[in-house]
């Protein structure tokens, strides 16, 4: 049989060459890194294009004439138009350059979220929220008088909707939700969200810090009113990330930080600020970073989401049936859609001393309450183990982590 | 007999007992013996003011302080840390407020468990030393006001 597509095969072997991390060994075991949902690990190209701009066009942008500044320009602003294509959005000046997720997050807590909100309002999160999106709705919530309401979690880790439903009222004016779960995996049904949120009024911002890497992201189609990135969770550097906003909003909010690049004109009396995206970046941004952050989602685009994700699926359905098979071990996040995240317990030991233990593999997981304590306490435990699952993680590897953890158990009961 | 044994002897002796061992393995399987040796703490002493907390295993612990030295009492929700825990009562346990606030607890990083000090691992550990040598010199004011 013949397909016209330009399908590639998927080959985990020839994308691991390609993450030069993968080759070294951890406690004289070679590395096993299941701790992606935490931070990906980086490829070569993007590794590279991080030391290329410091070799051979390192300046500052935007303001210069020479050569060397015009290159970092086109450079840094090459990142936008990539990250436009990547999240389907409809304007270039919707990408604004912050330093992650919870830049984004604050951004529009203390820019639109500020100005729109009154005493009354109301601000929906959910039970799964990561503290960077609990925190500073809490935060805009003493500023401004708004009230925080939550989104209640069911025992398999998937949001009660009709309790969200309930929730949602004339006094809503934001919903901001976990696209993808840390904690669990769960991917939320966010489009029901928005929709619903929009009949009622309100804005809705997506955390996309899990869902970027794993699912195709169309801001256009999901309709989002924001949306943040984390560039270090999508096989980018650390210190970048991105909020898409609508240009409308965008245009419409006062800056977040003011400084340099941000204005237009500046005088003691007055200053004006400068068009978006730049009303919105101010000072020297972190250029490396954001041109680096192009290679990762070229790499990313060139092996394919799609493809990535069946075999991301295919570890995620393998670890789940390995580790509920070991007695005393319990899943936490069973949701029917999850990103690669395997979050479990075992009965009678502590998630930190099975950590330490799968280190000594070299093993690297991570556990704890990942940053979302308010949904620990729903569960009732004070953390989880989590293996989370990247594109160039194996079979083998999860072989790897299973025995440590039976070795591990054996020795802790 | 075991009082006249100096802090610098116990951390000799510790190191010796690891010495032994070739692997991680067979240093954390003696580090977790010792945490399950470890008595464990009434329940009426695991309160909130006695907890030294991690960002994600918590220690209890008590001290109390007689004729003129620091006896120390302590439990973890983690093995691992109640074995790292038993192993610096042991060593701290029964001395004077001086000799503990001097010990430099070098016995740590010579048996390989410095990471479990480092402030990435954040598991109360440090916490721990930290409180153990608090406790020590509020004794040892006590001691001088009252001289």
């Amino acid at each position: 049989m013949h397909t016209t597509s330009l399908h590639i095969a998927f080959d985990v072997e020839q994308i691991r060459r390609h993450f030069p991390i993968l080759n070294r060994l951890v406690k004289e075991k070679p590395l096993v890194y299941f701790d992606n949902a935490a931070t990906s690990q980086k490829p070569i190209e993007v590794i590279e294009a991080l030391s290329n701009y410091y070799k051979f066009y390192n300046a500052n942008i935007h303001r210069g004439i020479h050569s060397l500044a015009e290159e970092a320009t086109a450079a840094y602003e090459a990142t936008r138009d990539t990250v436009q294509q990547f999240i389907n959005a409809a304007h270039r000046e919707e990408i604004i350059f912050t330093r992650g997720v919870t830049e984004s997050i604050n951004l529009v807590a203390y820019t639109w979220a500020r100005t729109n909100l009154k005493a009354g309002d109301e601000i929906i999160i959910t039970g799964m929220e990561h503290h960077s999106n609990i925190v500073p709705w809490q935060m805009i919530a003493e500023i401004t008088g708004a009230k925080l309401k939550v989104i209640p979690v069911d025992d398999n880790g998937e949001l009660i909707m009709e309790e969200f439903h309930k929730l949602l009222n004339e006094k809503t004016k934001l919903v901001s939700v976990v696209h993808a779960s840390n904690s669990l995996g769960t991917i939320n049904p966010v489009k029901e969200i928005i929709d619903a949120s929009h009949k009622a009024g309100a804005m809705v911002m997506l955390d996309g810090a899990q869902s970027t890497v794993h699912l195709d992201i169309d801001v256009q189609e999901l309709d989002c009113d924001f949306f943040a990135i984390s560039s270090h969770k999508v096989y980018g550097p650390t210190g970048i990330g991105v909020l898409y906003g609508k240009k409308a909003l965008l245009e419409a909010m006062p800056p977040f930080m003011g400084g340099g690049e941000m204005i237009k004109e500046v005088t003691f009396e007055k200053t004006t600020w400068n068009e978006l995206p730049y009303k919105f970046e101010a000072g020297t941004p972190n250029i490396a970073d954001t041109v680096a952050f192009k290679a990762a989602i070229d790499f990313l685009n060139k092996i394919g989401k799609k493809q990535i994700r069946h075999h991301e699926d295919e570890l995620l359905q393998y670890a789940t049936a390995e580790l509920e098979a070991i007695n005393g071990l319990r899943m936490i996040g069973k949701a029917k859609h999850k990103v690669s995240v395997a979050s479990f317990i075992v009965e009678g030991v502590h998630p930190q001393d099975l950590g330490i233990l799968l280190d000594n593999q070299g093993v690297a997981v991570r556990t704890g309450h990942h940053c979302t304590q308010p949904l620990m306490n729903r569960f009732g435990i004070s953390g989880t183990v989590r293996a989370s699952f990247a594109m160039y993680n194996t079979k083998d590897e999860i072989d790897v982590m299973i025995m440590a953890l039976k070795k591990a158990i054996k020795l802790l009961r | 007999m075991t009082q006249i044994k100096t802090i610098q002897d116990t951390e000799e002796e510790i190191i010796d007992e690891f010495s032994l061992f070739d692997s991680w393995d067979e240093k954390y399987e003696y580090i977790i013996d010792m945490g399950k040796k470890l008595k464990p703490l009434e329940d009426e002493y695991k309160k909130e003011g006695n907890k030294i907390k991690g960002c994600q295993s918590t220690v209890w612990m008590v001290s109390e302080f007689k004729d003129g030295k620091v006896f120390y009492r302590a439990e973890s929700d983690a093995v691992i840390v109640k074995g790292l825990v038993s192993m610096l009562i042991r060593v701290l346990s029964g001395h004077t407020p001086k000799e503990i606030l001097d010990a430099k607890l070098e016995f740590i990083d010579k048996i390989g468990m410095k990471q479990h000090l480092a402030q990435t691992r954040s598991n109360g550990l440090l916490a721990m030393v930290k409180q153990m040598k608090l406790d020590a010199s509020v004794y040892s004011a006590q001691q001088i006001t009252k001289n």
